[in-house]
């Protein structure tokens, strides 16, 4: 389906794409079952960023506020990228495994049930 | 002799068609370029029929002694000092919500019809967008008008127009209207004439406002009523449009079923702020959201749309989901926008233990299993002076722009995903519905203004959220935003209750 | 059958209006709301002028209505005699 419109060929650029970030690029992590984060974080990097430093260091400052987050065990949590189930490498980049421009990251901790065991 | 008066149907013929003419040394295509390129085929414009068949002499007759009632209340109101005998200073929050997010959807709407109405081959057409323009027109500027008594003593207010057209979750009712507005004129009028002003705007106007009324507040309970009083012609317009063109053509039957498909769809995502102001704002509540929900769109609507039916029009794809929503979206949105308080032009907090029961009450399947404990934890973290605000951006949805924070209705614990790939981008959604509105026009909605990726792509001003906020969004950083416990609003309150200025 | 309905503000003239709606609408049920009363009834509403300017014991023309009027429900049908509001099934 398209737009009917009475501009013929009505075509703009992605206001989003890539090349817009200046160098970095978007990528979303959220945590399953986890909602006292409303929603998922949106973080701009650059593509070199290695997997380790996107989970160590940018995610820990939102994400260490969750009482359950120093729990997390990283050997056992699981990893969808783009809702398919995804194996991270910690020291390569994101770009190396995949992880592109806007791409979704989201973990499970099936043995945390979240604050209260309500999913929060 | 005597000239018999004319009888109702005779003067709004002699007042509307009478006015017309033909195009004899022009072509009529010319004349009105848009009519046609939307698909919608129109054989013979003067079987429109405006059943109030109101003229312009008995309009400007009518509006006048609206406004002078209207005005009275609000002169009485001011000189009374109308704003200490609001319940509680937490309500006048919901009243900047008003402000800054509705209340520039109505110059949106006075804009939209006056273009419009400009647009349609038929002269009861385009009396009727005339009308509704003027009416819009009115709206907005009585609402600038009884707020302006807020903003004498509360903050939040001082902004409002440069607000709408920036910050972040404001986005969510500018593009609602952007979208309509850029779209041909019989898809803006089934958007808002139909799908906003018949089937949703009574959700906002009358349970809202007539909460308004219980929570002490004569200026909002009358502006609104007043605005409403023009809405009850909208709404009549909004059916007759929809009869008109479904009497016209059976090929415009397609083309209105796939409008009120996006428009309702769009118009249940901007009402998730409408909910959230029924449950969580109105200190004194009159009806839940799910409540509102039940008697304005499931038993109206579903009245509505069982007329409809004989024309072939179905009730709108998804709306077996908004059955399930009503249950949550109100608690998600006000968590979304409770944990986001720090970046939020007014005030929020975590609602009183009565309060809470009161949820409980109204929302025995969800409230105590998916959202108490959500509070609980809020009301942990303040305790130890650490009230929670998140402290990284949140995703946003492509098409309704609200953050992702709305679940699956069948599995609440989980924030719903959905995507689509165009053009080697990924575009990321709330919902079935927000998705199914990208999928059918993509090239559209690629230009959405996500405030999110804006901040980032460095075209909000500051490099941090404070700058952002302080520069761009020129919100006044420790008055405007934050918690409503220790709020300058809340120690002004307090201090004129003390010394029992009311 | 569904409902029509039709709310109006709770003013002085309303009072009047609501008086002739239940007059001449047997079925129809009034529901009083802060600041507000809405009519509902199975099928059809009918506002008569007749019966409202014997209420309201003066000349009222069916257009004044909208000066309380706070929304309805239903195909609207005007005339200077009555405003009906039905569904067609």
């Amino acid at each position: 389906m398209s737009v009917v419109a009475i501009t013929p060929d009505y075509k703009f650029e992605a206001k989003d794409r890539f090349e817009n970030f200046h160098g970095n690029q978007i990528v979303y992590v959220g945590w399953d079952h986890h909602l006292m984060f409303c929603s998922a974080f949106a973080y701009p990097v650059p593509p070199a960023t290695t997997f380790k430093e996107l989970r160590d260091g940018v995610m820990q400052e939102a994400f260490e506020m969750h009482p359950e987050y120093s729990k997390v065990n990283w050997e056992t949590a699981t990893w969808l990228l783009d809702n398919k189930p995804f194996e991270p490498q910690l020291d390569k980049s994101l770009q190396e495994q995949g992880i592109g421009h806007k791409s979704l990251l989201r973990f499970q901790t099936p043995e945390l049930k979240g604050y209260k065991n309500a999913g929060v | 002799m005597v000239a018999k008066k004319l009888n109702l149907k005779d003067k709004y013929r002699a007042l509307t068609r009478d006015l017309d003419w033909d195009y004899d040394y022009s072509d009529r295509k010319k004349a009105f370029p848009y009519e046609e390129f939307e698909g919608i085929k129109i054989t013979d414009w003067s079987k429109w029929e405006d059943p109030f068949r109101l003229t312009m002499d008995a309009y400007w007759k009518y509006q006048a002694e609206k406004e002078k009632k209207l005005y009275a209340i609000f002169d009485a109101f001011s000189q009374n000092n109308g704003h200490l005998n609001v319940t509680d200073a937490r309500y006048v929050n919901a009243i900047k919500v008003f402000l800054t997010g509705v209340s520039p959807l109505e110059y949106q709407a006075f804009q939209g019809y006056a273009h419009v109405g400009r647009q349609f081959g038929g002269a009861g057409a385009r009396v009727a967008c005339q009308m509704q323009s003027i009416d819009e027109l009115r709206h907005v500027q009585t609402q600038v008008h009884a707020m302006s008594h807020y903003n004498k003593f509360f903050d939040g207010f001082q902004d409002w127009t440069h607000m709408h057209d920036r910050v972040w979750y404001l986005s969510v009712p500018k593009s609602f209207f952007d979208d309509a507005r850029s779209a041909g004129p019989f898809e803006f009028l089934i958007a808002i004439s139909f799908s906003f002003e018949y089937v949703l705007t009574n959700l906002l106007f009358v349970p809202f406002m007539s909460g308004a009324a219980h929570n002490g507040d004569m200026a909002t309970c009358t502006f609104g009523f007043s605005a409403q009083s023009d809405e009850a012609r909208h709404m009549t317009l909004g059916l007759e449009i929809i009869k008109f063109l479904l009497e016209q053509h059976e090929d415009n039957v397609p083309i209105v079923q796939k409008w009120i498909d996006k428009w309702f769809w769009r118009g249940t995502r901007l009402l998730a702020i409408v909910a959230m102001m029924m449950d969580y704002m109105l200190p004194n509540k009159v009806m839940s959201w799910k409540e509102a929900w039940e008697v304005y769109f499931e038993d109206a609507g579903g009245a509505l749309f069982k007329d409809l039916a004989r024309y072939g029009i179905r009730m709108p794809k998804f709306v077996e989901t908004t059955a399930k929503e009503k249950e949550h979206i109100s608690h998600q949105a006000w968590w979304i926008f409770y944990t986001h308080g720090h970046a939020a032009g007014f005030h929020t907090w975590i609602p009183s233990d009565e309060e809470l029961d009161w949820l409980s009450e109204k929302y025995p399947d969800t409230f105590d299993k998916y959202y108490r404990p959500r509070w609980e934890l809020a009301k942990e973290m303040e305790a130890r002076g650490e009230r929670f605000y998140t402290k990284a951006l949140p995703q946003l949805c492509t098409t309704c722009q609200i953050p992702m924070g709305f679940t699956e209705m069948d599995n609440p614990t989980q924030i719903a995903y959905r995507s689509s790939d165009y053009e080697g981008e990924k575009y990321h959604f709330c919902s079935d519905g927000c998705k199914h509105i990208f999928d059918q026009e993509p090239e559209k909605y690629v230009q959405s203004w996500l405030p999110v990726h804006q901040i980032y792509q460095g075209n909000c001003g500051g490099a941090n959220v404070e700058e952002v906020l302080r520069d761009y969004y020129k919100m006044n950083l420790g008055e405007d935003n934050m918690d409503f416990k220790g709020s300058s609003d809340e120690k002004r309150w307090n201090e004129w209750k003390r010394k029992g200025v009311a | 059958m569904s409902k029509v309905y039709l709310a109006l503000q709770d003013n002085d003239d309303s009072r009047y209006i609501v008086e002739a709606i239940i007059e001449d609408n047997q079925e129809a049920t009034v529901i009083n709301q802060p600041a507000m009363i809405r009519i509902e009834s199975t099928g059809e509403l009918v506002v008569r002028r007749s019966t409202v300017e014997e209420k309201i014991g003066r000349d009222w023309d069916v257009q004044e209505l909208h000066l309380s009027l706070i929304t309805l429900g239903g195909n609207v049908d005007e005339d200077e005699d009555q405003l009906r509001l039905s569904w067609n099934v």
